[in-house]
């Protein structure tokens, strides 16, 4: 998932120990972790384990969750030690552990792989290897393709690499079925379509710290007018894909509904951005997106489980 | 500050974050075992 979202977080606090010997505090190492980050991609992984026809042990259930939960955070780790340079030159990444000299870069790196490994390694012998397998690529693609090649070199590092955040509800699917359908896709698709928008909003407000670090994200590299009609034409794709859930059956009318209403309130946000252009609200209206598209996500996958709560009261 | 006594306190420092660092091992070894033998019972039974 987005890893700006730990931006609202406060960093971690200075432990006891010498920042010389590099050695962290376990509140650092949990840092590494982005845990606001592994909130969203815990909970997406979630609803695609409750949604996901069939039944799996509530144990089992929960090592999975623990495993996608753990397999994120690793690969968080990772990505911290990779970008550790352009961390220290952006504000909202200026309190990393590593930055800070809290947690040294090689143990971060360490960290990051054992967690990896093992994340994947218990997914598969506890659950099923399609899980494993699933959860393994996720981690590839967010640190390969996304961290070590996207992210620095084309403005659609975030279009690309958010396929990486948009796993996780098709690991929770895989690991009550064993296997990869259209409704997991559907989630999966859900949260693709829903990354350029909400990282788009934010780089419209952070765009000379971007700039400042060379990443090339779209407001640096096409500028803020063709950010804003990139961010509108993503929103008019997402706000009816993600009522297809309904459309295909996996969810129900209450679903449906609510969806149709938070992404007409998602349109609405894009559309104000668009109209706005370089107007004294426009930091505003970006700003207002983005912390909207935060909650939109949560609601959708929010609604997922009730109204799976809801057909199943009205079924028993 | 002295010499020596900073090396001291370097020391201290270093040997108190290598029992740290030891103790979170034995934590993580501990909780393994334990999850394999959960995940065991579970695909047993």
């Amino acid at each position: 998932m987005s890893d700006v979202q730990l931006q609202m977080g406060q960093p971690a606090q200075a432990g006891g120990e010498s920042p010389s010997l590099g050695v962290g505090h376990v509140r650092d190492y949990l840092a590494l972790l982005k845990p606001r980050v592994m909130s969203l991609v815990v909970f997406t992984g979630f609803v695609g384990l409750l949604l996901a026809p069939g039944s799996i042990h509530p144990v089992l259930g929960t090592i999975a969750i623990l495993c996608i939960a753990v397999g994120a955070g690793a690969s968080g780790a990772i990505n911290m030690w990779y970008d550790r340079d352009i961390d220290a030159i952006m504000r909202r990444t200026q309190g990393r552990p590593i930055v800070t000299g809290r947690v040294d870069g090689e143990a971060a790196l360490a960290f990051g792989i054992v967690l990896s490994a093992f994340s994947v390694m218990i997914m598969g012998l506890a659950v099923n290897w399609t899980a494993a397998a699933l959860l393994a690529l996720t981690i590839g693609f967010y640190v390969l393709v996304y961290t070590m090649w996207l992210k620095r070199s084309t403005p659609q590092n975030i279009v690309i690499g958010g396929a990486a955040g948009a796993f996780p509800p098709m690991i929770g699917w895989a690991a009550v079925t064993g296997d990869i359908s259209l409704d997991s896709a559907v989630l999966f698709a859900i949260i693709f379509m829903w990354t350029p928008p909400h990282f788009w909003a934010l780089s419209l407000y952070r765009c000379e710290d971007y700039a400042r670090a060379g990443v090339p994200m779209l407001p640096v590299v096409a500028g803020k007018a063709e950010t804003r009609r990139q961010i509108l034409l993503y929103s008019l794709l997402l706000a009816p894909l993600a009522v297809l859930p309904w459309g295909l059956g996996t969810v129900g009318a209450l679903y449906g509904m609510g969806a149709i209403v938070l992404g007409a309130l998602f349109l609405l946000g894009a559309v104000r951005i668009w109209r706005e252009g370089d107007g004294p609200k426009a930091e505003s209206a970006a700003k207002q997106l983005f912390a909207y598209s935060i909650l939109y996500l949560f609601l959708i996958f929010a609604l997922m489980i009730l109204d799976r709560a809801w057909t199943f009261g009205a079924a028993a | 500050m002295q010499e020596h006594e900073k090396s001291g306190i370097d020391r201290r420092d270093f040997r108190r974050s290598k029992r740290a660092r030891n103790t979170a091992l034995l934590a993580v070894l501990l909780g393994l075992a334990i999850l394999f033998y959960i995940i065991t019972v579970v695909k047993m039974g």
